[in-house]
């Protein structure tokens, strides 16, 4: 049978084949109750995200708690299971892929999480934890210690952190160990989940800065998952915005920052304080988000939206290209099917 | 600035723990003025948040003592107030915000009983009135059904509506001065320009608030004055433009130079080299000095205390009055 969604609807603005390809993709979690455990609902996590990422690319995923971020980046790497939809890594379909082939992939991608010492083992020295990956995957025997002090080096860090443990280690020497062992298999891409958000500024600024050179230095592709989005600015050239499981706004970050077209993305630019410029208020937004069991008709951010048209209460918006980029509103016209 | 309301002289606390003893603030002496808005920023561990629980004896002692100096509200040292006499002054005259409303909110009770409690505490007011009174300010901080709402426990309120239950009862009883702790940290931006909203919009002109940060974004946003805090000490302290126009200690230069701007974006971010040092084994002389670009030999030997660079702009660098000329 055709699939109308066959064709990746997400070419690169330069043609580029994208590493990573996410079509239309659920990730919905059962709502138990009762003694039979009877499903009553689903919390609608991620309710449809079509997004690529090229090699070397950094895309940035901005949205408030809730929005579905944190669950999109550990659905791309197998951590929760989609519902439905589709997932390509380098042209292949995760989907149909042998548990063996599944294994091979999970070494080209990694990921970051936010609290640096809750995501290494206090029972591991640094030797162990960063080379356990490679011990995994039957890489290296022998020549552990000088694997380790390589990948140590690359992050900042000196040799006499091998035999010690996490807790001897500041926050952002923490954060260094997890980028260690992320890097440790060689990945082409990184979901880095809030990956500097527990970090204060000035060691926030290293740490980015680290992200940055090994970007550089191995072509790596990161999803940079953050609430905070001038961190975002800093280190992705595209961005793509969430609200309530979806998508609502993708493009080039500064076009985004100086001219957001979504009026959600307007009102989340607009709550950002920078500091050493005055800025006109805008009137905060009111309200909070609904919930992802029982998401409102129509535009999903229509009952917060100070420009809410009727359509919007009804029809749920679809994608439309505009200056260079994707958005998910009714301001922008009536947008496109997802056919290519 | 009008009369202070504020006085904290001198201020030292000690810490007795397993692995040493340490002081988490030393020699902190700062005023806050009637309706002024001052911001004590710092990154974690620089003795902010010690500096606040110390106002109103909070820290828990064990292991925390405050071992010099004093505080004093409306020329009052609150060092020689009874426990009872503290205890009215908390809340009636000196509200508090903190980052965490879980630790502020009892989890066993409604919160209307919680609101009534603290209003009947401090004011003698039938509970019916009181009752009244809380569902006026649970719609003043635009919780969506208050009169229902008063009936919720604090788990069936979002983090953001918690807060607003919150910052609704510090402000219900017009306190002269708000010490706030991170009071957005947990909440999410637009949240957070709600509730900034909301705090502008509520107090009454002659409310102080003391406000601690990690984020000079926050900073920016609501404070007349600020202080910089490093590793137990006040190492800067001026208005907001002269702060973040003319900073002139090498750390608050360092700190807003770190900050990730949404535009004006560098290649690199300059972050400040190394960390914050162990308050077990701060460097001898100024405590900035292992991180500084600008040491010298003085430096490792004697701890600059704060210059005056301008009239009410000081700074604890030898440098100050070189680097308060020099554009960031």
């Amino acid at each position: 049978m055709p699939n109308p969604i066959a064709t990746p609807p997400t070419t690169l603005e330069n043609g580029a084949r994208p590493l990573l390809e996410l079509l239309d993709l659920k990730t919905w979690f059962p709502v138990r109750r009762g003694v039979f455990a009877k499903t009553i609902g689903h919390v609608r996590a991620v309710d449809g995200v079509t997004l690529a990422i090229a090699r070397a690319e950094t895309l940035g995923l901005v949205g408030e708690s809730g929005c579905g971020k944190t669950t999109l980046g550990r659905t791309i790497l197998g951590l929760d299971p989609p519902h439905s939809g589709r997932l390509r890594f380098d042209g292949r379909d995760i989907g149909r892929l042998s548990r063996a082939a599944k294994r091979q992939l999970r070494q080209r991608m990694q990921i970051i999480f936010q609290d640096p010492l809750s995501s290494l083992n206090p029972r591991m020295n640094i030797l162990d934890i960063v080379t356990e990956g490679l011990r995994e995957f039957g890489l290296i025997s022998d020549t552990r210690e000088a694997h380790a002090v390589r990948l140590l080096r690359e992050v900042g860090l000196d040799a006499d952190a091998l035999y010690r443990y996490p807790h001897e280690f500041s926050g952002g020497q923490r954060q260094r160990i997890n980028v260690a062992r992320a890097i440790s298999l060689r990945p082409d891409f990184i979901v880095c989940d809030e990956a500097v958000s527990a970090l204060d500024v000035s060691v926030q600024a290293q740490v980015i800065n680290l992200m940055i050179d090994l970007r550089e230095k191995y072509g790596l592709a990161y999803l940079f998952i953050s609430h905070d989005l001038s961190v975002v600015s800093n280190i992705a050239g595209r961005v793509a915005v969430m609200y309530l499981g979806r998508v609502v706004e993708e493009g080039p970050t500064d076009s985004i920052i100086r001219d957001p077209l979504h009026p959600y993305t307007r009102a989340l630019i607009g709550a950002v304080p920078v500091p050493g410029v005055q800025r006109a208020k805008a009137p905060p937004l009111t309200g909070e988000t609904p919930s992802p069991l029982a998401p409102p008709p129509g535009c999903r951010f229509h009952p917060r939206c100070q420009e809410a048209m009727d359509v919007c209460r009804r029809v749920d918006p679809g994608r439309t290209r505009w200056a260079g980029r994707r958005v998910w509103c009714h301001l922008y016209g009536e947008g496109e099917t997802l056919s290519a | 600035m009008s009369a202070a309301i504020l006085e904290v002289d001198n201020l030292t606390v000690t810490f007795d723990t397993d692995e040493g003893v340490f002081n988490a603030v030393e020699g902190v002496s700062f005023a806050v003025g009637a309706g002024e808005v001052v911001g004590l920023v710092g990154e974690s561990g620089c003795g902010k948040s010690v500096t606040a629980l110390s106002i109103l004896r909070l820290i828990p002692s064990p292991p925390g003592r405050i071992t010099q100096g004093s505080v004093r509200f409306k020329g009052v040292d609150l060092a020689r107030l009874s426990a009872a006499e503290l205890r009215r002054m908390r809340g009636a005259s000196i509200g508090m915000i903190f980052q965490e409303p879980s630790a502020a909110l009892s989890p066993l009770h409604r919160v209307g009983r919680q609101l009534v409690e603290a209003l009947r505490l401090h004011r003698d007011i039938p509970r019916q009135a009181a009752w009244e009174t809380a569902g006026q300010w649970l719609e003043k901080v635009r919780i969506p059904d208050a009169a229902e709402r008063l009936h919720a426990y604090p788990f069936q309120l979002s983090g953001g509506m918690q807060q607003r239950v919150m910052i609704a009862m510090a402000l219900m009883l017009e306190p002269e001065l708000i010490i706030a702790d991170e009071p957005t940290t947990a909440l999410d931006v637009t949240i957070q320009a709600q509730v900034f909203a909301l705090i502008r919009e509520m107090r009454r002109a002659s409310t102080a608030i003391l406000l601690i940060t990690h984020d000079m974004g926050v900073v920016w946003e609501m404070c007349d004055r600020v202080l910089v805090m490093y590793a137990a000490r006040i190492v800067e302290a001026g208005s907001r433009e002269e702060i973040f126009g003319k900073p002139a200690h090498p750390y608050s230069r360092g700190l807003l130079r770190s900050i990730p701007r949404l535009t004006d974006k560098p290649d690199r971010l300059a972050a400040i080299g190394g960390m914050v040092p162990s308050p077990l084994r701060y460097p001898p002389g100024c405590r900035f000095n292992d991180r500084c670009p600008y040491v010298f030999d003085r430096c490792r030997r004697e701890a600059p205390g704060l210059l005056e660079v301008a009239g009410g702009h000081q700074a604890a660098c030898f440098l100050a009055r070189k680097l308060v000329r020099t554009p960031l």
